[in-house]
């Protein structure tokens, strides 16, 4: 009889826990979180891409990265944030707000609140480079006035007072990437979300976009950017999340991150210097395929 | 935001996007063009076989020795048939008056007047000849038939003659029928297609108007009036056209074919109207179905 008696101790305590996860998940948000992310799970049919059961909390005004190899489940998370794609399972709360509580009515002017930035630019290819920027305010029922006041700003800040009237065939890859961050910031929204922002350019490049980036989180966005450029995330020394299969492997300590009140000069400089170790909370076995058996003495 | 913005950008896209602008009002401009020419022809000959129904009627005959009173009594008993149109007595002193002016020689050598007082019955419906020749000819238990006065003579049913003309000119309006039907349907589709693939070749400036916080009434309208304005362009070229060819080759040949004239044929107002209609409904309907799949993200 010990047996059951002992089973039935095992089954109140998992009830126990069970309860306490329902509990956590049904919390309230707290608007001072940026974003929260609450045991979410996304699976593809075909594939093993997707989440499972990620949870963090991004607070406001902090510059965050995600890494991970390609499938790991970056865009995917990505793409969540944006409501582009549901939750199979868990919440995700941006700014207190549950995204599951959205219709699609309120989707667009959630969307307005955020700013997003992609690997591949996602230009107008018929408009100029001052109309691209234009658009995302005259979305918003901006007035013309305003339009002329706002988008030669941005678009200086960027760096691309001289190619006003480009159309996006006629930029560079960086010079495309700098409108869509001009496009992706000229709401002044409270978070910006970038997707492989760098991963169609030079390492130079590169470390501009990043430049970029810090100085908009600077004047107090939330930044989350994913990358699978590992080497210059670590020497950036910002708050890094790591995926590994749709888990989270790895969120590096405040303890860890750069002083905040940096240059951009001297962040750049950052940007340029040798790499420290990263730390990873759950090493993984080092599994090695057979592939690499093949190569091994 | 104002109608002026969406003109604007309507105006934008068909001047950015020539070729599928221009394919898309081609199709119009042929459809239509096709469509203005075979509604009148349609109708034409759909009135021509009418008129040819119409002169569809049953000959009552009276017997030689009948007198004024007894045709008198006929032609009420007839009347009140249903399905009776109108009847018509010709007597026989007007029936030799007609028929010698035909042929007068034939009739000078027979001397006297072999015709006998008929009774023209013109059906309500032309399909209903040969029930009506029945209903005057009622039919004894014994098998043989009777006429339902003793003063009529016989009935003439020209029952080969009537059939032709029925199947005849209903096979004939079957087949416009069926082929402007046809016509309308491949009009349909083919704009509407031309319309789809200009959309379908723009699903990624849709997707990046979502992504910025672009609600879809923001997005779809400047699509839809792009769509106005090319299905009203190529509608006006088709009247134009369509106009030149009534006043080169179809007015001066009205008072020579009867076919031309035929008095139940659109006006062609009427026409200039219906085509307009159709071709600005067709293409924005169009756009803003193929527009609802794209929205949806």
């Amino acid at each position: 009889m010990a047996a059951t008696e002992k089973e039935l101790r095992l089954r109140d305590s998992q009830l126990a826990q069970r309860k306490d996860a329902a509990a956590a998940s049904e919390r309230p948000g707290d608007p001072a979180n940026a974003i929260e992310c609450r045991g979410v799970t996304k699976r593809y049919d075909s594939s093993k891409a997707g989440l499972s059961g990620t949870t963090f909390t991004i607070r406001r005004g902090e510059f965050v990265f995600l890494v991970g190899p390609t499938g790991s489940g970056k865009s995917t998370l990505m793409r969540l944030l944006i409501k582009e794609l549901e939750p199979d399972q868990g919440r995700i709360l941006v700014a207190g707000r549950d995204l599951g509580d959205l219709t699609h009515k309120q989707l667009p002017f959630y969307r307005r609140n955020l700013g997003v930035v992609f690997q591949d630019f996602k230009l107008l290819p018929d408009r100029t480079v001052y109309e691209n920027v234009a658009y995302a305010l005259q979305v918003t029922g901006s007035s013309r006035a305003d339009i002329r006041e706002k988008v030669p700003d941005i678009l200086r800040l960027t760096g691309l007072a001289t190619k006003l009237h480009h159309y996006p065939d006629q930029l560079s890859g960086g010079e495309q990437q700098r409108v869509s961050i001009a496009r992706a910031f000229v709401n002044a929204p409270p978070l910006l979300l970038a997707d492989e922002p760098t991963g169609n350019l030079d390492p130079e490049t590169s470390i501009g976009i990043m430049q970029l980036l810090y100085r908009i989180n600077r004047t107090g966005t939330t930044v989350l950017v994913a990358t699978h450029d590992s080497a210059m995330v670590d020497r950036m020394r910002r708050r890094v999340l790591e995926l590994a299969e749709g888990v989270i492997v790895r969120d590096e300590l405040d303890g860890q991150y750069a002083p905040t009140d940096m240059s951009t000069a001297e962040f750049g400089a950052l940007l340029r210097e040798p790499s420290p170790e990263p730390q990873r909370v759950a090493k993984k076995p080092d599994a090695g395929d057979d592939f690499d058996e093949a190569f091994r003495d | 935001m104002s109608i002026r913005f969406f003109t604007r950008e309507a105006f934008r896209s068909i001047s950015r996007n020539a070729v599928p602008s221009f394919a898309a009002l081609a199709s119009v401009l042929v459809t239509l063009l096709v469509l203005g020419v075979f509604i009148p022809i349609v109708q034409a000959t759909t009135g021509a076989a009418n008129d040819v129904r119409g002169q569809v009627i049953v000959n009552v005959y009276m017997k030689s020795d009948a007198t004024a009173a007894d045709a008198q009594r006929v032609r009420t008993q007839l009347t009140a048939i249903d399905g009776v149109k109108s009847v018509q007595y010709v007597s026989k002193g007007t029936s030799y008056a007609q028929e010698r002016r035909k042929n007068p020689a034939a009739y000078d050598l027979l001397g006297s007047n072999p015709l006998p007082d008929t009774l023209r019955v013109t059906p309500k419906n032309p399909d209903n000849a040969l029930a009506l020749v029945s209903a005057i000819q009622p039919q004894t238990p014994g098998g043989g038939r009777t006429t339902i006065d003793p003063s009529i003579d016989s009935v003439g049913s020209s029952k080969d003659n009537t059939d032709k003309i029925l199947t005849a000119t209903r096979v004939v309006k079957l087949t416009t029928g069926l082929l402007a039907a046809l016509l309308i349907i491949a009009s349909v589709l083919l704009i509407s297609n031309t319309i789809r693939l200009s959309v379908f070749s723009r699903r990624r400036e849709i997707q990046v108007m979502k992504l910025v916080g672009a609600t879809d009434g923001f997005i779809r309208w400047p699509f839809v009036l792009e769509a106005v304005i090319l299905g009203a362009l190529g509608a006006i070229l088709a009247i134009l056209l369509l106009g030149v060819m009534k006043v080169a080759l179809v007015d001066p040949l009205v008072n020579d074919f009867a076919l031309l004239s035929a008095p139940s044929t659109i006006s062609f107002g009427l026409l200039v109207a219906v085509l307009l209609a159709a071709g600005i409904a067709v293409s924005a309907i169009g756009s803003a179905i193929s527009m609802r799949r794209f929205l949806q993200v």
